[in-house]
C-alpha cells in the first residue's frame, strides 16, 4: 500500500534530529531492521545537514522540505533546499571533498548517502536549490521479489 | 592528578541530545559520549574538548563511544579535528568501544589507517600509562 507524508522546516540545526526521527517513525510501519532505519536515519541527517550548511548557509530563513513515499517495501525520501546549489555534482560527489573545511565538515556526506541508499540522484542549479532523490529497497521486500 | 568536569545541569544544556563527559588523567583526557552526535552537537563537543587543550597539559586523548547511539559525518569531522590537534602536540588518540554503525563510518572514512582502536576504556588507558 502506498503512504507518503511530507515534513518542512527552518533550517536551524536543532531539526537536524528532529527531521531524522520523524522520518523513521514514518517507516517504522514497514517493519525495517535496526540497520536499515540507522541507515535511514544518517542519510536524512546527511542531507538536512547538507541543506542548512551548504544550501542556506546556515540562515535560519531557509526552509528544509522533506517526502516520503513507501510503497510495498520501497522508501523514497526527496529532501530539498532553495538555497545557493551545487557548482559541480560530480565534484561535490567525492569521498572527503568539502567546500567548508574551516567548518571541519568530513566530506563524507554524499559518500555516506551512497554507501546506506540503493539509489542517489542529486539535482542541483545555481541560486536556485538542490534536490536530493534517495531510494531503498527494505531487505523484507527484496525477499518476496525473489 | 586528576580531575573530573561533571556534566551541565542547566535547562538548556539537559535538552541537548549528546552528552559529554570530561576527565583529565594525568596527560590524558578522558571523553565519554552519550547520545547523538551530529552538525547541531558537534560545535558543542569540539568548543569544550578546545578549551581543556588549551587550559590542561594535555597530550593525549581517549574518546569512549559505548554509549553513543547516534553519529554522521559531522561526528567524524569533529573527531577528526581532534585528531589533528592532538597529533599536533605529539600526542595519541585512542577511541574505545564503538558500535557496529559507527565502525561502518569509520571504515567508510578511512578512519582506522591513523586512530587507534581500542575494546574497551580501562585496556586504553593502560597503554597510555595511567589506568
Amino acid at each position: 500500500m502506498r503512504n507518503e507524508m511530507h515534513l518542512q522546516f527552518s533550517a536551524l540545526s536543532q531539526n537536524e534530529s528532529f527531521a531524522r526521527v520523524t522520518v523513521a517513525a514514518f517507516i517504522a510501519q514497514l517493519d525495517p531492521t535496526m540497520d536499515e532505519l540507522t541507515e535511514i536515519k544518517t542519510v536524512v541527517s546527511e542531507a538536512v545537514t547538507n541543506a542548512i550548511i551548504h544550501g542556506y548557509n546556515n540562515d535560519p530563513n531557509g526552509i528544509v522540505y522533506i517526502s516520503v513515499v513507501i510503497d510495498d517495501g520501497v522508501v523514497q525520501i526527496t529532501i530539498r533546499d532553495e538555497g545557493v546549489g551545487i557548482v559541480d555534482v560530480n565534484e561535490a560527489r567525492q569521498p572527503l571533498f568539502t567546500t567548508k573545511p574551516e567548518l571541519e565538515r568530513s566530506g563524507m556526506g554524499f559518500t555516506i548517502m551512497e554507501n546506506f541508499m540503493d539509489e542517489v540522484v542529486i539535482h542541483s542549479e545555481v541560486n536556485k536549490g538542490t534536490t536530493i532523490h534517495l531510494t531503498k529497497y527494505l531487505t523484507k521486500s527484496k525477499a518476496l521479489c525473489n | 592528578m586528576h580531575r573530573n568536569f561533571p556534566y551541565p545541569s542547566d535547562k538548556e544544556e539537559s535538552a541537548m541530545s549528546l552528552t559529554i563527559g570530561l576527565e583529565v588523567k594525568y596527560d590524558v583526557l578522558l571523553i565519554r559520549l552519550a547520545g547523538e552526535l551530529d552538525h547541531h552537537t558537534a560545535e558543542e563537543l569540539r568548543t569544550k574538548v578546545t578549551d581543556l587543550l588549551e587550559k590542561e597539559q594535555i597530550r593525549h586523548i581517549v574518546l569512549n563511544l559505548e554509549h553513543l547511539t547516534f553519529m554522521d559525518s559531522s561526528g567524524l569531522g569533529v573527531i577528526l579535528g581532534r585528531y589533528k590537534q592532538i597529533k599536533n602536540i605529539g600526542g595519541e588518540m585512542i577511541v574505545c568501544s564503538i558500535s557496529p554503525a559507527v565502525k561502518r563510518l569509520f571504515e567508510m572514512a578511512g578512519l582506522f589507517k591513523i586512530i587507534r582502536f581500542e575494546s574497551d576504556e580501562q585496556y586504553a588507558l593502560k597503554t597510555l600509562g595511567v589506568a
